[in-house]
């Protein structure tokens, strides 16, 4: 199964959102941070795959160990929940500017 | 790309501030507000279709819009009172979506000349609570979420049926 994945979709889970808390200081190995948490260790992997496949998360090998740290460019584009209100508004005001325009020259 | 609408919303405060440049002259960004026709132009998009219901632009008049998605459904309908209108300056008119929780809010649109062919508009929006205008901010962002979920829902759902 091959779902696409989104920032979204990532932040959408408390679990997530606590992972992405955690690393925000420091990176952190899976055993890490699947320490912190009462859920089983596959699902802290399954929730540390979904936020690497959408780019929250980046990977750094180091010896035999694979760290987890906060991509925070990426972040950004979510930590600022009014962005989706600003597209909203932009895409409406585009349309209003390109109505208008055409309305100029017909006149 | 750079979007060119800014929104100012501080931490704490319960109004917001909407501003937008636009390559018209200030008379034509007026009228794109109190014209019908212009304004369901406008206001419609390839989801919804637009429909000005009322909209009776001068002072202490009225206006109510609904929208209708591709299969005629009513996805939204709002409108408000207009309390001053000064031509190509000024509206100042609440606005409250119906059947929604948010309650009705204050809109201030001032109007502002740069050149002979660009303006300004101002957008001052005024909510009743610091917790209302967090709301409205998150609408958006929470259907952005719930836009992933029913995609996920959709492509699960077509997978189980094959």
């Amino acid at each position: 199964m091959n779902l696409r994945r989104d920032v979204f979709q990532a932040i959408a889970d408390p679990t997530r959102r606590a992972i992405l808390l955690l690393v925000a200081s420091h990176s952190m190995t899976a055993g890490a941070i699947a320490a912190n948490f009462d859920t089983a260790r596959p699902t802290v992997s399954k929730h540390l795959q979904i936020l690497t496949e959408c780019e929250l998360l980046a990977q750094e090998q180091t010896g035999r160990e694979i760290y987890y740290s906060l991509n925070s460019e990426k972040m950004k584009e979510v930590a600022d929940f009014i962005e989706p209100f600003r597209k909203m508004w932009d895409d409406q005001f585009n349309k209003l500017e390109e109505v208008m325009k055409k309305y100029k020259t017909k006149k | 790309m750079e979007l060119k609408t800014k929104v100012a919303a501080e931490d704490g405060k319960h109004d917001l501030l909407i501003t937008r440049e636009f390559d018209l002259p200030v008379e034509l960004l007026f009228k794109a507000f109190v014209d019908p026709v212009l304004v369901e132009q406008w206001m419609s998009n390839p989801h919804a279709t637009a429909k000005v219901l009322k909209l009776e632009s001068a002072k202490h008049g009225s206006y109510q819009l609904q929208s209708t998605d591709a299969q005629g459904n009513i996805v939204f309908r709002g409108g408000g009172v207009i309390h001053e209108l000064i031509p190509g300056l000024k509206i100042t008119r609440t606005f409250e979506v119906e059947g929604a929780p948010f309650g009705a809010q204050l809109e201030v649109y001032g109007f502002e000349k740069l050149t002979d062919g660009t303006s300004k508009l101002n957008m001052h929006v005024i909510y009743e609570s610091v917790a209302q205008r967090d709301m409205v901010l998150k609408m958006p962002f929470a259907q952005g979420i719930n836009m992933a979920h029913n995609r996920i829902q959709e492509i699960l759902g077509s997978q189980k049926q094959s």
